[in-house]
């Protein structure tokens, strides 16, 4: 909220004097509102660990995180650029690989990743878009200077939080609203269900029909499946619902068999299809990947897409931007030392403390060493794991975070952010203005993912 | 709409109902328990109300001893047993949180806002003095989601599917009600004696809501034919298995118009329809009131099974 100066920005200036004309303990009642409505909507996450499962909510923090106008459209064209060049690097590792020819991503990096997937090679996909959806998560570190941290080009979530944190928020604070020009979020639904539409196999008669596949209520996100298919209009289904018929694609329905040609799904390429990924999985659909090969549906996002966001390829990033668009990057993308190479790993090794080390396949804030925050008997276990398998870990100094204020225990302080815009990609790209800001709700603390406590915050885009 | 989807609405509606059924039966029961009876009079309204819910067995599997504190227990809150009222409530909302796409924002939130607070009930708190409130309450969030289903639910599959389930659920308790009650407090179909008979009878017509409604229709006392040609026959009276057999065959023309197709569902509702508004109480009870309600209870079954088949619920994975 503050510039480097200490003054208050001045997208906040509004915010602040609103905040400071509020009884001592006008926000704390709004935040117990706000975790009943929460709470009676369903809007939780299923924790692991331990022996229970349990429904948790995510921390909500009522106060907002706000974006002026001008920086936000510095940012969404950089968000542009880098969404378009990472649907130009999945067309091309699974078509020609020139960027590997042309000697700017070696290639055991992609032929021997597992999120590689050569059953994909020469397929086209509807537009030849691979990844539709994409949640770019991302923070700033000053004015208009924002780092890209993740691309999450598999099936990025949290848009449902978005969504609701805004209904929450106009209904707490009808007068915030009236006082300040937020851009709106709420037709993400409606380009969500265009998207679909418009990735739909050629030659349909009459409208596509369209599902989201979810793992089921026992998954982390199955609110979030949920509310995505209803506020669409379309069936929430299960692996168990489909069933691959004479080539095309059913759901049972209470009138027999029907047709499904676009599935947005919600569970990994692993589980996608017993016949060609893990036979084990029980979630998906037996034969499901010989009727997309085919172009009778189309799956959302693509299988194979996480080559793009594979945490070992997120380093190349700036040339991969450069290659296929023929700029330069206009996000920022963070120093990362790649392990498996030996020069690189022996100064991560003397630097671990500095540094931030995350495994290259992992997700959700799990198995993340945190160096300047880290016990030195952590830092003597990451060294050991590194020393081991170099190759599944990579290293980022840390980052000077932005604070926003958020309401904790002991009133308003600041807090560290990140923020995760949502991408649509059709024949267009289309970007929600704003997206989900997540929040560290522990002093000091720089990881806000929810597994690890992590809350959110509403994100205005501020109007002209 | 998806096979799965029809399957659990059908049962959301169905466990919301039960819910408000086996509370509607603890109250008559804990009535009862209040009024003077002989000997072991008591503790035979607790095993009558075990039998009717159907729990008889699974009770006595944990206890070996009717109590009544113990019983009330085992009825509304254990979660052991399935037909708790409060395992109801949870699998009406875990039917309820795999179809969030078939239902309106009101009904979801009415199931759920529900299932929380009885989620938070501990057996502690329903000491006797604030177990009639608790069953109001029960009565009350059934009744707040009945009125969420039809004010805002389009009137597709997904509202035929519930009404379905509401009043199967419904004709079937009416039945296993007067099935228990009948059996033990009149064996030959005599006439009703003395003063603990009538208030036994009044106490019954209280758990249906219907004991003013009764006396509307009926102006000379309680007598069983009249107590059961009410609770039976009786289109307008709404937890009679006429009633209900009429909302099952509405539901179901419902679905053949919406679908534009028949299935063995909507001959089967049908017949039961017109089978039980062409029949008098005289002829029910000659031929034995007890086969008569057993054939209904059967019937439930045969009913729910020719659904699920026709609709596809029994092929879903």
């Amino acid at each position: 909220m503050l510039a480097a100066d200490d003054s208050v920005r001045p997208a906040y200036r509004q915010l602040d004097e609103w905040l400071k004309s509020k009884p001592d303990n006008f926000l704390r009642r709004k935040s117990r509102d706000a975790e009943v409505l929460f709470r009676r909507l369903g809007i939780t996450f299923a924790v692991y660990g331990g022996k229970q499962t349990s429904e948790r909510l995510i921390p909500f923090d009522v106060i907002p995180r706000i974006i002026a106008a001008d920086e936000w459209r510095r940012l969404e064209r950089g968000i542009r650029q880098r969404v378009s060049a990472l649907n130009a690097f999945l067309y091309d590792v699974y078509h020609d690989q020139e960027i590997i020819r042309a000697g700017r991503v070696p290639a055991e990096l992609i032929t021997s990743n597992a999120a590689f997937l050569p059953e994909m090679i020469g397929h086209n996909p509807a537009l030849n878009v691979y990844a539709h959806i994409v949640g770019t998560d991302m923070v700033r570190t000053g004015e208009n200077e924002f780092y890209v941290l993740e691309d999450n080009a598999r099936t990025p979530s949290g848009v449902s939080y978005m969504l609701e944190n805004r209904e929450t928020m106009m209904h707490l604070f009808p007068d915030l609203f009236a006082a300040h020009r937020v851009a709106p979020v709420d037709q993400y639904t409606d380009l969500l269900l265009e998207t679909m539409i418009k990735v739909a196999p050629q030659g349909l008669d009459g409208d596509p029909n369209l599902a989201v596949l979810t793992p089921g209520v026992h998954n982390s996100a199955y609110f979030e499946h949920a509310f995505l298919a209803d506020q669409m209009g379309v069936e929430l289904v299960e692996g168990g619902d489909l069933q691959v018929k004479d080539g095309y694609l059913y759901m049972h329905t209470t009138q027999g068999d029907k047709r499904v040609d676009v599935v947005y799904r919600r569970i990994d390429d692993d589980y996608l299809d017993p016949l060609t990924f893990r036979p084990d999985s029980m979630l998906g659909v037996a034969g499901i990947f010989d009727v997309y090969r085919a172009g009778r549906v189309t799956i959302i996002n693509a299988p194979g897409s996480g080559i793009a966001d594979d945490k070992a390829i997120y380093s190349y990033m700036p040339d991969i931007i450069e290659f296929y668009t023929g700029e330069q990057p206009l996000l920022n993308n963070v120093p990362t030392y790649r392990c498996n190479d030996n020069q690189q790993l022996s100064y991560v090794l003397d630097n671990l403390n500095q540094l931030v080390v995350k495994e290259v396949h992992g997700s959700g804030g799990y198995g993340m060493l945190i160096g300047p925050a880290a016990s030195s008997r952590e830092l003597r276990e990451f060294t050991s794991k590194l020393k081991q398998t170099p190759e599944a870990y990579i290293a980022q100094p840390t980052l000077a975070l932005s604070a926003c204020p958020a309401l904790v225990k002991s009133g308003i302080a600041p807090r560290h952010v990140d923020l995760r815009p949502f991408v649509l990609v059709s024949d267009d790209i289309r970007i929600t203005p704003g997206g989900l800001t997540r929040v560290a709700m522990r002093e000091g603390s720089l990881v806000v993912n929810s597994s690890q406590g992590g809350g959110t915050k509403d994100t205005w885009v501020l109007e002209d | 709409m998806l096979a799965r989807t029809a399957d659990n609405l059908f049962w959301m509606a169905r466990y919301t109902e039960r819910a408000q059924n086996i509370a509607r039966m603890v109250e008559v029961a804990s009535r009862l328990a209040m009024t003077p009876s002989a000997g072991d009079g008591h503790r035979e309204q607790w095993r009558s109300t075990l039998i009717s819910v159907g729990s008889e067995q699974a009770y006595f599997a944990k206890y070996d001893k009717l109590e009544a504190d113990r019983v009330i227990d085992f009825l509304l809150l254990d979660q052991d047993n399935t037909s708790s009222v409060r395992s109801c409530l949870s699998s009406a909302r875990n039917s309820a949180r795999a179809v969030r796409t078939a239902t309106t924002r009101e009904m979801w939130e009415s199931v759920n806002s529900t299932w929380l607070e009885i989620a938070n009930t501990r057996s502690a708190q329903i000491q006797r003095e604030v177990l009639p409130e608790f069953l109001q309450w029960v009565l009350q969030r059934s009744a707040l989601f009945q009125g969420c289903l039809i004010g805002s639910i389009m009137r597709n599959d997904s509202f035929h599917f519930c009404q379905a389930g509401t009043y199967l659920e419904r004709a079937d308790n009416t039945a296993r009600i007067l099935d228990v009650k009948y059996h033990l407090l009149l064996p030959n179909h005599a006439v009703i004696g003395g003063g603990i008979d009538r208030s036994q009878w009044a106490t019954i017509l209280r758990s249906f809501s219907a004991l003013r409604s009764y006396k509307w229709v009926y102006r000379r006392g309680y007598r069983a034919g009249d107590v059961a040609e009410f609770l039976i026959l009786r289109p307008e009276m709404p937890r009679s298995i006429a009633h209900c057999y009429a909302g099952i065959d509405e539901a179901m023309r419902g679905l053949a118009q919406y679908y534009g197709q028949t299935t063995a569902c909507q001959a089967l509702a049908a017949e039961a329809n017109a089978n039980l508004s062409g029949t008098d109480i005289n002829q029910i009870l000659r031929a034995g009131l007890h086969e008569f309600l057993q054939q209904r209870i059967a019937w439930s079954n045969e009913f729910a099974h020719c659904l699920a088949s026709s609709y596809y619920f029994a092929q879903v994975a």
